[in-house]
């Protein structure tokens, strides 16, 4: 196995390194767009709708112009040059899709509170925001429809000219599912709401354009620099190699910032127009209200099972809440959760139905998981639901129906293929720190005292490092592009080594991860590796990082880049030691002859003969730098099992997580500490929807939850010290083994969680409830219960 | 997020501080900590034409202990109080506010003239039956806390006034606890009960006092529930059937996380619960 191999060379794969980024982070010395200040820089403002739905009647934008301080002032009608609406890259083959315009200014219809329907530049970033307030707008109310399961009644419209606010219907199924409910002993049903939650990233969004002759440069705070650049082309008409696009230090996307959002095309649109760099900031206001949402789901769910617990069919009914407008991604989050909806488990037949809508809300796209922590929620639910209406043990009903460890690679019913697995050793292994036996004893004890404790588990395996182009790319799921990856590996002439990578990380540690194993297969130490991301016009095109794809995927394209650079090398350091290149190898950061050890170059000698080529091989190019683009066969398949005890104050109706514990399997770890600070991230994430964030709007479509008072992000004082451990199922997928841990935590938390909370209350006759599991909402539930 | 334009001064003596409050108008805030203030005029809530910031105003910190009171200046913060046991309820209640840079910065003066009926201080004020020395250019008062919170985030203090110092009883032989319940460490109070116990020679309620933080628009006294109390045994049953009086007489606003129902129901179970910590019961 290669990660092995790589282990023997250099030993840094694998090793719990610090990360490199860290030091510039945490002493504030990195750079974020807010920190970039050209000579001359204007400041943008919005002026957004306060109106979820409304005709806009009139716009006076005299008294902010009037203003000494304002450069510019734009609205819906001055977008001539914006050649096309924002987009939606999800064109699914053969469905149709029911979809609103979406320009980055309203043209005289609002249809959410935030909708932007001006834009103020001028000199600093107070005054546009109190231009903004000079510009005075003349609504018409419009009804508001809030409620997806109200708004597909089509009572009132949220775009009248659609004519419905029903989006698309789309299916994934395999299997017989009616054979699959009739050979049933028992099925269950239940109405799942999967509530709407925010990223809530730290750095809020952030955009700088400038143009210069002709050209124009945007920074951005965004996870997709490559495909920004290629909308903005597409936008504002301009060719592509005109542009340039850098996403400097990127505090957090979350998938927030996966998104080509209206207010970046309108930042490089409005530098032309004034001629000067302009800037925007969002304010964490904005950033609730107009920074994309994700889940809001209501699924039927169905499920039909033997009395040992065998499932014999599944079958998920979602109600999708798309808010307004279709954003990049919006109709295709909850299909992603549609491919493992079989979850790791051997289901002979599962069918998923989507219906999408729109609401006057904000537009829902890609958060953390994007579909699949709302897919694993339903099912390890349905699961645990499932062994209780069977008065079965829910973990013997999972290990009934996992899939056997040697059954991989495992095509389910879907058609999808799970590349690898060990469903009974995650388990297993989560049990070595967990007593079950132990804790209902307590569990019982403690119930004497008044604390009512719970139990719950998360079997789960996603599909993730997203790729492949065959299978996701316009002919096949309908994604609009390839979804590849890139690498460039430069060794310079002293032995240090640059890699540009096209995948943008904002938090998760590539340049250390990156760093390791290019420096393993060099025999340089990783300090040498710098890695180079997020920037257009440094290296090659590339694809960006979201669905845990940067490892899998753009990790893969560095170790196919450096590949070809050991290959090089050894070419060369063949012909300087008179040797075959079959027999040379690195180790101990030297490239040696294989039986003679004391003949060997470093890597800055080997770079050193390759730039100063006065004696290379016949033919051989000068120069040491390779580039590989990489496509993967399949996706990876990460899995694990998580448990969370959690205490539930009867009285008040509190939930406290009290011990959390996840075992998580993505292959062979390339550096450990990045891993547990993804899933303790992803945990966290998921425990904070669980149990504490929510995004609400009243009736009449005002954002209640429009600060992080209101939404309750957890802090560190709400989550327990959580306790991980994994085991190491390589992937055949990629040369490393490797599967994404960006979303896992986040994927299997929620159930885990909400399987724990119904625990503790079933002696209270609650048996099931949905998140969130807030103080009233609990209290309520208990109320009920003991009716 | 982006306040108006305001002015600023920072004045260097309290003196010099209220002459420019009184020059300001009505429109001229005072700035201690700012982390009630800043937050309202970044949202625009509050748009203020000048800030006076007391940073520079000397001899407005610390606690002193005198004739069986605390007088505690009006810009202490609350990380100078919080954890201190010989402050009793002030050193259990102020290490409960938000969170630690909160508390870093905030302080007891600053919370007491903000008002808010869902912040603690005023609560523990109420209950201690403490006061408040305040100033103008020309004068200075005293206020009793009972007459200090008059309605929501509306308080006795003139627009030219400013506190100068918080006194509180030591009382020194009562118990106390303050159970404040939130969604997360950090938040205000969904509903806090704030709960003093004098125990008697015999173990019974000599005297008590109950104080709502959240259950009305201003802090308020649990009268009915000290009335069921005082002079009782203090039993877990005679704590429990006198907090179930903690509802009576309160108007708790709903909100997001609760509704008045839900709150009243808290405010029972809060009350017992704080009683018997306070009672040692």
């Amino acid at each position: 196995m290669t990660a092995v191999d790589s282990r023997a060379q250099g030993g840094f794969v694998g090793r719990p390194m610090k990360r490199k980024e860290d030091p510039r982070l945490i002493t504030g010395r990195a750079t974020y767009v807010d920190d970039i200040q050209p000579v001359g820089t204007l400041w943008m403002a919005f002026v957004r709708s306060p109106e979820a739905h409304a005709r806009v009647t009139s716009i006076d934008t005299s008294a902010a112009l009037a203003r000494e301080d304002v450069v510019a002032v734009f609205t819906g009608d001055d977008l001539e040059g914006i050649a096309a609406p924002l987009p939606c890259a999800w064109v699914p083959p053969g469905v149709e899709v029911n979809a609103p315009e979406h320009w980055p200014l309203a043209k005289g219809h609002v249809a959410h509170v935030g909708d932007p329907v001006a834009l103020v530049i001028g000199v600093d970033r107070y005054s546009v925001v109190d231009a903004a307030e000079d510009v005075v707008v003349e609504y018409e109310p419009l009804p508001v429809v809030v409620d997806p399961e109200e708004a597909l009644k089509d009572e009132v419209l949220v775009h009248p000219g659609l004519g419905s606010n029903k989006v698309h219907e789309w299916s994934l199924g395999g299997g017989d599912l009616d054979a699959g409910f009739a050979a049933a002993d028992v099925v269950i049903e239940r109405r799942i709401v999967n509530h709407r939650v925010a990223g809530g990233a730290i750095e809020p969004r952030a955009v700088l354009a400038e143009e210069r002759a002709g050209h124009i440069t945007i920074w951005s705070s965004t996870q997709v620099p490559h495909f920004l650049r290629l909308f903005l082309s597409i936008l504002l008409g301009l060719s592509e190699e005109r542009i340039r696009v850098i996403a400097p230090e990127v505090g957090g996307g979350f998938g927030s910032k996966l998104q080509i959002y209206g207010e970046e095309i309108l930042c490089a649109w409005a530098a032309q127009r004034v001629g000067r760099p302009v800037k925007w900031v969002e304010t964490r206001s904005e950033a609730m209200m107009v920074t994309h949402h994700g889940r809001d789901q209501i699924a039927t769910v169905r499920v039909g099972a033997k009395r040992d617990g065998t499932v014999t069919a599944f079958h998920a009914k979602i109600l999708a809440d798309f808010g307004a407008y279709l954003m990049l991604l919006t109709p295709a989050v909850p299909a992603l959760g549609a491919f493992v909806m079989s979850g790791c488990y051997r289901f002979p037949a599962v069918q998923t139905d989507i219906v999408g809508v729109l609401t006057n809300k904000f537009s829902t796209d890609a958060i953390r998981g994007a579909g699949r922590p709302e897919a694993t929620h339903m099912i390890e639910v349905a699961m645990d639901q499932l062994a209780h209406e069977l008065g079965l043990d829910p973990l013997d009903v999972r290990r009934r129906n996992f899939i056997a460890a040697d059954d991989f690679p495992h095509e389910t019913a879907l058609g999808i293929v799970y590349d690898s697995g060990n469903y009974q050793a995650s388990l297993a292994k989560l049990l070595e720190h967990l007593d079950v036996a132990a804790f209902r004893a307590e569990q019982e004890r403690l119930r004497g005292e008044g604390i009512h404790r719970g139990l719950g588990f998360s079997t789960y395996t996603e599909i993730c490092g997203l790729a492949p182009s065959r299978v996701v790319g316009p002919g096949g799921f309908g994604l609009q592009t390839g979804l590849w990856e890139s690498a460039l590996v430069r060794v310079h002439l002293t032995g240090a080594v640059t890699v540009y990578t096209g995948t943008s990380p904002h938090g998760q540690g590539h340049e250390t991860g990156f760093a390791q194993i290019v420096a393993d297969r060099l025999g340089c130490d990783p300090e040498q590796v710098e890695v180079v991301h997020g920037d257009t016009a440094a290296g090659p095109q590339g694809l960006g990082t979201y669905g845990s794809r940067s490892l899998a995927v753009g990790g893969e394209a560095v170790a196919k880049a450096t590949a070809k650079v050991v290959e090089k090398g050894k070419a060369l350091v063949a012909h300087k030691l008179e040797a075959s290149p079959d027999d040379i190898e690195v180790r101990d950061g030297r490239w040696i002859v294989r039986g003679s050890p004391e003949q060997g170059m470093t890597l800055a000698e080997v770079a050193g003969s390759a730039y100063i080529p006065e004696d290379i091989p016949e033919g051989m190019e000068p120069g040491l730098e390779e580039t590989a683009f990489y496509d993967p066969n399949n996706f990876v398949f990460p899995f694990g099992a998580h448990a969370a005890i959690v205490d539930v104050d009867a009285e008040t109706g509190k939930v406290k997580v009290v011990r959390y514990l996840a075992v998580d399997d993505c292959g062979p770890a390339i550096n450990p500490l990045l891993i547990d600070g993804q899933v303790h991230g992803g945990i966290v994430h998921s425990i904070g929807q669980a149990l504490y964030e929510q995004v609400i709007y009243d009736e009449i479509g005002q954002l209640v939850t429009g600060t992080f008072v209101d939404y309750a992000l957890p802090t560190a004082a709400e989550i327990p010290s959580i306790e991980t451990d994994r085991t190491e199922t390589p992937s055949p997928v990629n040369s490393l083994g490797v599967k994404g841990i960006g979303e896992a935590g986040t994927i299997a938390a929620s159930a885990a969680v909400a399987n724990a909370v119904i625990d503790a209350l079933r002696p209270l006759g609650v048996d099931y409830m949905d998140m969130p599991f807030t103080p009233m909402r609990v209290w309520n539930a208990i109320q009920e219960g003991q009716q | 997020m982006i306040p108006a334009e305001f002015d600023y001064v920072a004045p260097d003596s309290l003196d010099a501080a209220l002459r420019a409050l009184a020059h300001g108008g009505e429109d001229a805030k005072a700035l201690a900590g700012g982390h009630s203030l800043l937050p309202l005029m970044k949202m625009r809530l509050a748009v203020p034409t000048l800030l006076v910031d007391l940073r520079h105003v000397p001899g407005l910190r610390g606690a002193q202990r005198e004739n069986g009171s605390w007088r505690i200046g009006a810009l202490t913060r609350h990380a100078d109080l919080q954890g201190r046991a010989e402050l009793g309820i002030v050193g259990e209640a102020t290490s409960l506010i938000a969170d630690q840079q909160v508390r870093n910065r905030g302080t007891i003066g600053g919370s007491l003239a903000h008002g808010d009926p869902a912040s603690d201080l005023p609560t523990i004020l109420v209950a201690m039956e403490g006061t408040v020395s305040v100033r103008n250019s020309a004068a200075s008062r005293e206020i009793a806390a009972g007459d200090l919170f008059q309605d929501y985030m509306t308080t006795a203090i003139a627009a030219d006034e400013l506190i100068t110092e918080v006194r509180v009883p030591a009382l020194e032989d009562w118990g106390h606890a303050y159970e404040k319940f939130t969604r997360r460490a950090e938040d205000w109070a969904m509903v806090g009960v704030c709960a003093l116990v004098r125990k008697g020679a015999d173990g019974s309620c000599e005297d008590v006092r109950v104080a709502f933080t959240n259950m009305a628009s201003t802090p308020i006294r649990a009268t009915a529930v000290e009335h069921a109390l005082r002079g009782q045994p203090l039993s877990s049953d005679a704590i429990t059937g006198a907090a179930e009086q903690a509802a009576e007489g309160t108007d708790p606003p709903g909100d997001l996380n609760a509704t008045p129902e839900y709150k009243r129901h808290l405010a029972r179970v809060l009350t017992r619960r704080a009683l018997s910590r306070a009672a040692g019961v």
